[in-house]
């Protein structure tokens, strides 16, 4: 049910009846409504389909297009209907919106095309239903990047050359755009070809070749024929080390340059060799140096320069770092997990393999990836069941996160693939998407001020206003009610206050209850305090203001899309209370005739001038 | 000792049954047809004509409040809780559920549970349109919560006190504790005439006729419609 509060609010305020022969004072007077009551059809062309509705359902939302008096600028005076040169299909769905509070999104529809005419009607997009609400923010966000994606495919170095470029742009554009010159392309090959042949021979010389003439052991090859595995090395490493200087040299930003990940690994690449150049043949530091020939294996990564499959996984696995990280965490829980449980399960047996915890982590890890190698195997009872369940639960963890990542290497392929189909259409698709660009970022930034408050907003501060009156109390906020709970206990009345209307409003009540007043206008006027405040004798009408970024401003579409959401209770931070205050004449303040109540504040509120409030500024909002 | 063998018995079945369900693969399946199976009540309301006869409203002013009401309730029917969420939104700064139960007992004059356009129709009708005597009664029913024909002090202290928990507890100046009892005390000393402590009709409107204060602000409703 959808529960606009707009169509009800009639009944509460009959209802108001029911507080008069509590309250000790009149009721203060309902504003005036000059609408009609009367109920009309109007008729809305939209690109030839007619749609009809009652005025009335226009009149639920004020702050969009349709329910204010904008929709004015539409009227055709010749056909006596409002017409507008837009899509009927969506239309459909926002003329449903009004009549049930709901907004769908339509799957079907280009979630460009629904924003847009959202922006056109003035509807905020946060108030679309919970149903589809999950749907169209995946669907925003794919294609927000895209977009992104796009743009900053379409920004990268393909254009052509700047016509004056020193000799070290050019040079940088060579070594990141292979494709641009010949010398580039054939430098590109060549470093590609020395990658593989280091690579090869990295693992060639470890192969056991035939021993030579006098010996029987087999000997690696590296070993045997040292010196042209020697030169080979040699050679890869100076063409490594001259792309990494050149590139060095050619780097807009040498610091970025030295900080990237490219970077980083082709000089772990050549380091190795220089540093075993370094070094002296001493038994001690071999054995490190060794080690160090490990690393030359990272130039294998120096190919995914040349593959954009590589760069593609690795860019995958950066994106879904948080799921991987969430793979090993529970990985590692169920790890120490088990592996406690099967060292005190196998802890009696003798000859147990299971030695100390530490020990059963690697059965465990074996276990619940389904290796099962064999080296440790449990011979308790007790143990091979938590082994069997290890090793059923090791096939679920592991199961779960995986998707994801298939998933989101799959996007990212396609968005690889689509990227490069698109640079083959290159002028036209840059000139559209800066076009919409900009005008996404319009919309995001449009505020809708709707300068009209709302006939429901008058009505239903008047029917808070009787509730203040039958009770003899006042709306005020929390921080206002922890200061007079403070004033009270201690009994001190000060006054300070900051504005001229409260000054002045201080000089005209000289009784103490006054300064606590005055003061609780000039904080409220300040502070960012919550929930509305409501005046008595003078005709203050208090608004709250969303002060939240995403959304500029909630209209009364907030309170039937989300009534959850809206108990103003002083514990919510994102209100502000603006104060608006209408001057009225003192003739009209019903208080003068009153006999003297047991509350004196009201008394002497009767004498605070109303002219002094000459104030501000007010949006508007709705409850 | 009967009663515990019995309820062992019934959660021995209960989990019996959960076991199998888990077994066959059908535990939360049921859940869902039940909810299916439930009857959706619908309510229509009697003719326009007669409803115009009935109470103080035209034929259009009734058209425009049965579309409102269709609107927000389909289905024809306000239950309590609707009625007290509805009823809620209007006052977000304090409690207005114990208020909305006595006004939804007001409304719901047959005692069905649920308020229907023709409840809903014929108390606004005596709120807006009616003579002072029966807005005056139909605040009486109001307040007389037991419907005895009766105001005594706790029934009006009960109101009083929904009323200021409407208010919250933000309020200036600061809600003493004994606020609502004063207030009810002051409402029998003017209403209770013979001072038997309870308040009969006659002596609510009598009394609320010689307030000039009540008798005007009695005026002020009658065009929220």
């Amino acid at each position: 049910m959808a529960a606009g509060v707009a169509t009800w609010l009639p009944f509460a305020r009959a209802a108001a009846v029911g507080w008069l022969p509590l309250a000790k004072k009149t009721m203060p007077k309902p504003p005036v409504d000059n609408t009609s009551r009367s109920d009309e059809i109007l008729y809305v062309n939209v690109s030839g389909v007619r749609f009809q509705t009652w005025k009335n359902t226009l009149d639920r939302y004020p702050d969009t297009l349709l329910g204010s008096s904008e929709k004015e600028f539409f009227f055709n005076e010749d056909t006596q209907e409002y017409f507008f040169d837009r899509d009927p299909e969506m239309f459909r769905h926002i003329l449903n919106f009004y009549r049930t509070g709901k907004l769908h999104y339509p799957r079907h529809e280009c979630i460009q095309a629904f924003d847009e005419e959202l922006a056109f009607y003035g509807i905020v997009p946060e108030i679309i239903g919970d149903c589809c609400m999950e749907e169209y923010r995946d669907r925003k966000k794919e294609n927000q990047e895209r977009l992104a994606e796009d743009t900053e495919a379409n920004e990268s170095t393909d254009a052509p050359l700047p016509p004056h470029s020193t000799p070290r742009e050019r040079l940088w554009r060579a070594f990141e755009n292979p494709h641009t010159s010949t010398m580039a392309l054939v430098f590109y090959y060549v470093t590609g070809f020395f990658i593989a042949v280091s690579v090869i021979a990295n693992v060639v010389e470890t192969v056991p070749c035939r021993p030579p003439k006098g010996k029987v052991k087999d000997l690696p090859c590296g070993e045997k024929y040292d010196l042209a595995f020697f030169c080979m090395d040699t050679a890869c490493v100076l063409i490594f080390t001259f792309e990494y200087l050149m590139r060095l040299f050619a780097a807009p930003s040498r610091c970025k340059f030295m900080r990237s990940v490219m970077s980083v690994i082709d000089v772990v690449a050549i380091m190795p060799y220089y540093i075993g150049l370094v070094m002296p043949e001493n038994e001690d530091v071999s054995g490190a140096f060794v080690t160090l020939r490990v690393f030359r294996v990272f130039r294998i990564f120096k190919f995914s320069r040349h593959s954009q499959g590589l760069r593609i996984l690795g860019y995958t696995l950066k994106s879904c770092a948080s799921e991987l990280g969430f793979l090993l965490f529970s990985l590692t829980m169920a790890i120490i997990i088990f592996a406690t449980v099967m060292f005190y399960a196998e802890k009696g047996t003798a000859s147990s393999t299971f030695t100390s915890i530490p020990a059963s982590f690697w059965y465990t890890i074996v276990t619940m990836t389904t290796l099962g190698y064999g080296d440790m195997v449990p011979s308790t009872i007790a143990g091979k069941i938590f082994g069997s369940i290890c090793s059923l639960s090791g096939v679920l963890v592991i199961a779960l996160p995986v998707p994801v990542i298939v998933s989101n290497f799959s996007r990212i392929y396609h968005q690889n693939q689509r990227a490069d189909k698109m640079r083959a259409q290159q002028v036209c698709m840059h000139l559209c998407f800066q076009t919409h660009l900009d005008r996404d970022r319009d919309s995001d930034s449009t505020a809708l001020c709707v300068k009209n408050r709302s006939a429901f907003e008058h009505q239903h501060h008047h029917l808070l206003h009787c509730l203040e009156k039958t009770t003899n109390h006042e709306f005020t906020d929390e921080m206002n009610y922890s200061e007079l709970c403070m004033t009270e206990s201690v009994g001190f009345r000060t006054s300070r206050s900051t504005s001229l209307s409260s000054q002045q409003g201080a000089q005209n009540n000289s009784t103490g209850c006054c300064p606590r007043r005055v003061r609780r206008r000039a904080a409220m006027r300040l502070a960012n305090s919550t929930v509305s405040v409501s005046r008595g004798s003078v005709q203050e009408l208090d608004t709250l203001q969303f002060k939240t970024t995403t959304i500029p401003h909630q209209t009364r579409s907030s309170l039937n899309a989300q009534p959850d959401n809206l108990k103003l209770n002083c514990g919510e931070q994102d209100f502000t209370a603006a104060i608006i205050s209408i001057p009225t004449p003192p003739a009209n303040t019903p208080d003068e005739s009153l006999p003297p109540s047991p509350a004196p504040i009201p008394g002497i509120l009767r004498n605070t001038q109303a002219t002094a409030y000459t104030h501000e500024s007010f949006k508007i909002s709705s409850l | 000792m009967t009663g515990c063998a019995k309820r062992c018995k019934q959660g021995l079945i209960k989990f019996a049954l959960t076991l199998h369900k888990l077994v066959t693969g059908t535990l939360n399946k049921d859940k869902a047809d039940d909810d299916l199976e439930m009857t959706v009540v619908c309510h229509r309301p009697e003719g326009l004509d007669q409803m115009e006869a009935q109470t103080n409203f035209s034929k259009r002013e009734l058209q425009v409040l049965y579309r409102g009401f269709k609107n927000e309730c389909p289905s024809g029917v306000v239950s309590e809780e609707t009625f007290k969420q509805i009823y809620s939104k209007f006052f977000p700064h304090g409690d207005a559920s114990a208020y909305a139960h006595y006004l939804f007992n007001a409304f719901d004059t047959g005692h069905t549970g649920s308020i229907k356009f023709e409840d809903f129709v014929t108390a606004l009708s005596i709120l807006l349109r009616g003579s002072v005597t029966e807005k005056l009664q139909w605040t009486f029913n109001l307040y007389d919560i037991n419907r005895d024909g009766y105001i005594n002090k706790e029934e009006m202290t009960d109101i009083v006190r929904a009323i200021y928990d409407m208010m919250g507890k933000y309020t200036y100046p600061v809600l003493k504790t004994d606020a609502p009892k004063q207030h009810v005390d002051a409402f029998f000393q003017k209403m209770d005439k013979n001072r038997d402590g309870v308040v009969t009709l006659d002596e609510f409107i009598l009394s609320c006729q010689e307030d000039e204060n009540i008798m005007r602000s009695l005026q002020l409703f009658e065009n929220v419609i």
